[in-house]
């Protein structure tokens, strides 16, 4: 307990230090029955992460489990005179408590005795306020290790004394190489089975070791303890003599912050147009990577527009320069068109556009891959619809090798061409963990089911092109408008009035037309700059359209009920010239 | 935050602009979105953080108070002063059927009591007004399921939460993709703990419910919780007496729900130092968590936050 924390009367003290804490996100790993959720219990615990009420009724679950243990091989009443013992005062000491009670939440958690999904949990040390990812170590949760490998700084990999590496500690190893994690513990648990034995310990320290460099990680450190016994993890232990290697907190406290992003290249991601009136108009979103000052010269992504920074703006007031992960609104000094998943960047470093781009894919969905399934990917604020052309390889997690794979299958990894219908504005994962990374989500469930991670643009081999040589941009500068579709309120005379709105607005020389029901069509015919006017009387496409109106990113305008032709026909102005 | 601390990577700048971050996408990605507000302390940072987040533009949603219509007549005042003064839209929801039918604190057990006038209130004003997303102040440090919830926390057509069938969620990337029906529960302040909210409310100067804060007031003991008589419809047992103590509450619900405890602190700082010192949770008080075990993770299954 000497690194935790202790309870301070000095108030002001402790919050000015509480204060200067740095967030460190850290991923536990391993094989079932590896013990993290007790090495994660015992951190809680003995970090001041838990209170009072919490641990004893961990104290009063651990005496009741205890006594049905007992009682599993006696009779039924042995079992109840058990029950009532745990029930009375007889609770466990410290070094007896079930630690990993501390942590599995969920009901088929505590029956199955597994961890089935990722949770997060929470503890201070004097430097460092520590988010703890507390993943499945079961092959069919594969998927929940990802997600708490995705954000984590760091990396605990539990290895059992007794079996020593196994497949699945070398799968853990792997994709928390992949995710990009660069510092990595391996903690070889319950050597209390083993006699605290030295040459356990460096046999299975040297074998992964030597396996995980070969990943590339940064750092590799390796601690012999027992985390139901407390060995190593807060307190360096009597019974291994001859560890020179401290204790995993120790680690912990003395890894280098979580990695700046404030001198890597400026990424703004839009996420939200702020325009309270017509004399503010203002991006907001999270800065990725980099810096940004008042006066910088900037392009906006994809248009390739040049402006100036006029103004970093917060809810305190303006900044002269904002830096990464903070949360900002920017303000440009020319009236330039950006909307929702462009991206602000420095002039003389912008990401690449890419719409044809190679890819790893962790694979979560429970339906394979399909190449002619209609997929969605999420990349900063920006969601375009994809086809995943093709599979390079995929990895065999048994011996790391790259095979040939036809599909990728739950809990897959495999290297991917991808096609976007528009481009992504990104850096390779390895240079930026943030405009690097995406989702993958499956159109008609939307379900998530895959995660990505750029490696760059496809290698090239036909050089055939497979998107449009003609720009949006081109298109609304020939035809002087922008394509869109307007979608008219449902109504018994909804066609009739379609095509006088039709009339209306050709009178009024634009390029419109009518489409009933089907809003792909209308997709297709405003991508070619066309006003669409569709009417529908299916109330989910409603939902629908406005989704895939933003993924194609076009302009879209849903009529009033109750409003007259003369009405209509301004919203239709409105909108176009608000686009334009 | 001040100009010193938000120079610096602190965790609680780092917090701060993760939460503001999930709140810009959840509005960018939902066509209605609302924000649940239950006049908490973790209510107020999560609604200063969003006017925070839409800054200088208004709050791009309204706020939704499912009224129990049994909460503390400090919160109502609360609430109603706090609103008006800041001009947000405030819609207040109450089972008016369950209500109407007598559904009250001492008669039906807490199980019931909850499911009816917060589960099924929140569903029905949540289908009422077609909210698509709705802003929870949840944190994951409060409750064992807590911590297996997503930022984003898909609910079906039933606005029920299904654990074994979360979406992955990683990076900060967030599927907000949803059918007509269905909807999503967001959680900005997933990742902060009870001391970061308070400490957050110290820096920033966040106003919160006096009942936070000890006072005289009178309360009767019921089995090992200090319950608070806070107007006649109380339910007083045989030999029960209020007595005047020197209470307050770390977390606030149904004051007959609610548990206070003995405490001194009058300023948020000393709140802390008590929290810091004493090492009760702060669901300890709350009566409805601890009906049997596993009880939070049954009520978010039907549909409660």
């Amino acid at each position: 307990m000497d690194t935790a924390l202790q309870p301070t009367r000095d108030i002001q003290e402790f919050l000015a230090e509480h204060a200067r804490k740095e967030l460190l996100r850290l991923v536990v790993v391993g094989s079932v029955d590896d013990g993290k959720s007790t090495l994660i219990g015992r951190l809680l615990y003995e970090c001041d992460g838990l209170f009072e009420d919490q641990i004893s009724a961990v104290r009063r679950a651990t005496a009741k489990r205890a006594a049905a243990n007992e009682g599993a091989t006696h009779t039924s009443e042995l079992l109840a005179r058990g029950l009532q013992a745990a029930a009375s005062a007889e609770l466990p000491r410290e070094e007896e408590i079930d630690f990993s009670l501390f942590t599995d939440g969920l009901r088929a958690e505590r029956e199955q005795g597994i961890t089935i999904d990722v949770a997060y949990r929470y503890f201070s040390t004097p430097r460092r306020k520590v988010i703890v990812a507390d993943t499945p170590g079961h092959i069919q949760y594969t998927r929940n290790m990802a997600t708490g490998a995705s954000t984590a700084d760091a990396a605990v990999i539990l290895v059992d004394a007794r079996l020593g590496v196994l497949p699945q500690t070398r799968r853990h190893a792997y994709i928390a190489s992949l995710l990009g994690i660069p510092y990595l513990a391996v903690a070889v648990n319950k050597m209390d089975l083993v006699d605290f034995d030295r040459v356990i310990f460096e046999r299975i320290g040297a074998e992964l070791a030597e396996f995980a460099r070969t990943l590339g990680f940064t750092q590799v450190r390796l601690f012999p303890v027992s985390a139901s016994k407390g060995d190593n993890i807060t307190r360096a232990s009597a019974r291994t003599p001859w560890h020179e290697g401290g204790t995993l907190l120790g680690w912990l406290e003395s890894l280098p912050h979580q990695r700046r992003q404030d001198e890597a290249p400026f990424r703004f991601p839009v996420q939200y147009v702020l325009r309270p009136h017509l004399d503010y108009r203002g991006f907001a979103g999270q800065i990725a990577s980099g810096t940004v000052r008042v006066g910088d010269e900037v392009m906006v992504l994809p248009s390739q527009r040049r402006t100036r920074v006029a103004a970093i703006d917060t809810f305190e007031g303006s900044l002269q320069e904002g830096s990464a992960p903070f949360s900002v609104t920017l303000r440009l000094a020319d009236e330039v068109d950006v909307s929702r998943g462009d991206v602000i960047a420095h002039i003389a470093q912008p990401p690449r556009a890419l719409q044809r781009l190679d890819a790893m894919l962790v694979w979560f969905g429970e339906q394979p891959l399909d190449g002619a399934r209609r997929y969605l990917v999420k990349h900063t604020s920006r969601t375009v619809p994809a086809t995943l052309e093709k599979i390079l390889w995929r990895k065999d997690l048994e011996n790391l090798t790259e095979v040939p794979a036809e599909t990728l299958s739950l809990n897959d990894i495999g290297k991917v061409r991808l096609v976007c219908k528009r481009p992504l504005l990104c850096d390779p994962y390895q240079d930026n963990r943030t405009t690097g990374a995406f989702i993958v989500i499956d159109a008609l469930t939307h379900d998530t089911v895959a995660a990505g991670m750029i490696l760059g643009a496809a290698e090239s081999e036909s050089g055939a092109p497979t998107g449009s040589l003609v720009t949006a941009r081109e298109r609304r500068e020939r035809l002087g408008q922008r394509g869109g579709v307007v979608l008219l309120p449902e109504a018994p005379e909804a066609e009739e009035r379609a095509f006088q709105l039709e009339r209306r607005l050709f009178d009024q020389g634009r390029h419109v037309t009518v489409v009933r029901g089907d809003t792909e069509v209308a997709l297709t015919l405003a991508e070619t700059g066309l006003i669409a006017l569709l009417h529908t009387v299916a109330p989910q496409a409603r939902r629908a359209l406005r989704d895939q109106l933003r993924d194609a990113g076009l302009g879209g305008v849903e009529l009033e009920p109750s409003a007259e032709l003369d009405g209509w026909v301004r919203q239709v102005q409105a909108a176009q010239e608000k686009d334009s | 935050m001040s100009e010193s601390s938000f120079s610096r990577l602190s965790h609680l700048s780092v917090l701060e602009a993760e939460s503001i971050h999930i709140l810009r996408e959840t509005v960018a990605e939902f066509a209605n979105p609302v924000m649940l507000y239950s006049i908490g302390k973790d209510s107020q940072v999560l609604l200063h953080l969003a006017r925070k987040a839409f800054h200088p533009a208004p709050l791009p949603f309204p706020l939704l108070h499912v009224d129990t219509t049994w909460k503390f007549r400090d919160m109502y005042a609360f609430r109603d002063r706090f609103t008006a003064q800041h001009g947000f839209r405030l819609l207040v929801h109450q089972n008016r059927k369950a209500l109407a039918e007598g559904m009250n604190p001492f008669d039906h057990g807490s199980q019931k009591y909850t499911h009816a006038v917060k589960t099924q209130a929140l569903l029905e004003a949540l289908a009422m007004h077609g909210f698509d997303a709705a802003f929870g102040g949840a944190r994951r440090d409060e409750e064992k399921s807590r911590a297996k919830e997503r930022v984003f926390s898909f609910r079906d057509r039933h606005g029920q939460w299904e654990p074994r069938r979360q979406r992955p969620e990683l990076w900060n990337l967030y599927n907000g993709r949803i059918d007509t029906g269905e909807s999503m529960r967001v959680f900005p302040l997933s990742n902060w703990t009870e001391l970061d909210v308070w400490h957050y409310i110290l820096e920033e100067r966040i106003p919160v419910v006096p009942l936070y804060f000890a006072a005289e007031r009178p309360v009767v003991e019921r089995s090992g919780n200090l319950i608070m008589v806070d107007d006649e419809r109380m339910r007083l047992k045989p030999g029960e007496h209020p007595v005047m103590k020197r209470v307050r509450f770390r977390t606030l619900g149904c004051y007959p729900l609610s548990g206070a405890i003995e405490s001194s602190a009058t300023t948020v700082e000393a709140v802390i130092d008590e929290m810091v010192n004493a090492r009760q949770s702060e669901r300890q008080g709350r009566l409805i968590d601890h009906d049997e075990e596993g009880s939070m993770e049954l009520k978010k299954r039907e549909g409660y936050f």
